[in-house]
């Protein structure tokens, strides 16, 4: 009898998986030849999520391993994907090549000044943060407005916290955010940079003061990595990926609207707000459907990414499609 | 040697055209497709595509500017291989972005101007890559080269295809890159254009040939040869 390798046994996993394809006929037959192809594109394909069983939460097995999921019962992207596949401008315009280039980012010592119309302005050090405020996990998504998506275990503080001791005045309607500025650390800062570093960007106070928002100083209960904006960076999981602002030098309470980089790049593109929102619009990307990193094929965007229970009341009456 | 000097420029093309795929597969294989394969693999096909469509429309001129008469014998496999990868990139799309999804590819189409002017040139490149045939090209005997000359036309599309999708041309210059090559070699296609850059380049080659001393080596060389004309035998192949 002709033996069989034990590297031509499909896993099980890989099997069931397959099993999902075959209702999904002519597609099925062609993603299966590639999953049995292996490799980078055939794990993905598998990973594909069947859409006639959509996962469910509290998979037994799976929580004991560890894996943390959304409220939806979605699992987190592993640490090394959301490390390593990062918009940051600052370093470069290339996803993969930021983790590499922010290696050797100095993110200790820092400061924040947190000023603006307030009654108790402060500076503070990045340790002050992470003790004076209970640092806890919170499982966002993160959708960015190129159309794709990821779900993170951020490690972080609301933001309302923070507000809360330095009192914002009766006249603060905004809260504005700026990174750092630094052409020595950052390669894409340096004289003749097309973009108007440095890198802002704003949220109105009751936005700012939503539970929500979160002051991120770490990831999978590990300091923040350098290429996600270490030390200190925003997480509001209802709007597109660049609000979240990342390696935050400075906090100010503001009585105009603050102007932000990307709307004052493309202000027909993002506006102010960049709530994510499925039925508005983009002129490149889909964001009526995002990918899910890991995932092949695509999902539907969920209004304010799945936070709309949370979230929406604070938009009530207001046009979304103007006000984008 | 001399079978070099007649096919190597053609064996270089199908070698060249074929290391994007290549290297594709075998970046599968070591996980080096980013984070998101699928959006690595549309991009890199897409770049393939327009590389190879912007060289196949560089054939003609390097022939009617340059002398270079060898490039004509490679004009179809650039062009064949341009679309092979325009394939390539419309499947990734389609099947494994989109899950054959027709609906929601139908909503993509119609809501993105990038996407209409690639699917565009797709269409508009369907005739001349089924013609490619020397069949096809007996058959449509004098229509066949107005009918090539949509690549005139799916070229610039596939470029504004690139360019309207880059989140800010000012910091992403490639497709202005891509832009300012076709419009160049669009340009060289135009007679008065065309004449005068002859004129020009032969003028370069003369001062050229003119102000550099001959060394005993280069003295030896075949002058016809030096100016990129192939052995006569090889240029009646290429009808």
């Amino acid at each position: 009898m002709q033996k069989i390798r034990s590297s031509e046994i499909t896993p099980e996993h890989v099997y069931l998986s397959r099993r999902r394809f075959m209702r999904l006929g002519a597609l099925a037959l062609g993603s299966t030849a590639l999953t049995a192809c292996g490799g980078q594109l055939g794990e993905t394909l598998a990973g594909r999520p069947a859409p006639a069983a959509p996962t469910k939460p509290a998979d037994a097995a799976a929580d004991t391993l560890g894996i943390r999921r959304d409220e939806f019962g979605d699992p987190a992207n592993s640490f090394e994907t959301i490390s390593t596949y990062n918009n940051y401008y600052e370093f470069t315009e290339d996803k993969e090549g930021v983790a590499k280039l922010a290696a050797n980012f100095k993110a200790e010592p820092w400061k924040v000044t947190v000023g603006g119309l307030v009654s108790n302005p402060r500076t503070y050090d990045i340790d002050d943060l992470r003790r004076k405020f209970d640092q806890e996990e919170r499982i966002y998504r993160l959708r960015c407005v190129e159309g794709w998506s990821m779900v993170i275990p951020w490690i972080g503080f609301p933001l309302h916290k923070l507000l809360a001791e330095v009192q914002p005045k009766a006249e603060a309607k905004y809260v504005r955010f700026e990174s750092l500025l630094d052409p020595n650390q950052y390669p894409n800062q340096r004289p003749l940079s097309l973009y108007p570093w440095p890198y802002t960007e704003g949220l109105r106070l009751d936005e700012a003061m939503h539970d929500l928002t979160l002051m991120v100083t770490g990831l999978y209960g590990k300091p923040l990595p350098n290429s996600n904006g270490a030390p200190l960076r925003l997480a509001v999981p209802w709007k597109y990926g660049f609000k979240s602002i990342k390696a935050i030098v400075k906090i100010e309470l503001t009585a105009e609207q603050p102007k932000t980089l990307w709307n004052t790049l493309a202000p027909h593109e993002y506006g102010f707000y960049s709530n994510v929102n499925p039925q508005r619009p983009h002129p490149r990307w889909s964001q009526a459907t995002e990918r899910r990193i890991g995932e092949s094929g695509r999902r539907p965007t969920l209004m304010f990414n799945g936070y709309a229970d949370r979230v929406a009341g604070l938009y009530a009456g207001m046009d979304l499609q103007a006000n984008y | 040697m001399s079978w070099l000097r007649t096919n190597g420029l053609r064996l270089a093309v199908h070698i060249g055209a074929l290391v994007p795929l290549g290297v594709i597969i075998l970046d599968n294989y070591r996980y080096n497709l980013t984070a998101n394969p699928i959006q690595e693999i549309t991009v890199r096909t897409g770049k393939a595509a327009l590389v190879l469509l912007v060289l196949s429309l560089a054939c003609t001129p390097l022939n009617t500017v340059f002398g270079f008469r060898q490039a004509l014998r490679v004009r179809r496999a650039l062009g064949l291989y341009g679309f092979m990868y325009v394939v390539l990139h419309l499947a990734v799309f389609a099947v494994l972005d989109y899950g054959l999804d027709l609906q929601m590819i139908g909503q993509t189409i119609v809501e993105k101007y990038y996407i209409i002017a690639g699917f565009l040139a797709f269409l508009i490149l369907i005739p001349p890559a089924v013609t490619s045939t020397r069949g096809w090209m007996a058959r449509l005997g004098k229509r066949w080269k107005s009918l090539h000359k949509l690549v005139y036309l799916a070229v610039p599309l596939a470029v504004m295809h690139f360019a309207l999708l880059v989140k800010s041309l000012s910091s992403r210059p490639e497709p202005l890159i891509f832009g300012a090559a076709t419009i160049a070699l669009l340009a060289l296609r135009i007679s008065g254009v065309r004449r005068a850059s002859a004129h020009c380049a032969s003028k370069a080659r003369y001062y050229f040939r003119s102000t550099v001393k001959p060394t005993p080596r280069q003295a030896g060389w075949p002058t016809g040869n030096r100016s990129g004309h192939p052995p006569e035998d090889a240029i009646s192949r290429t009808a």
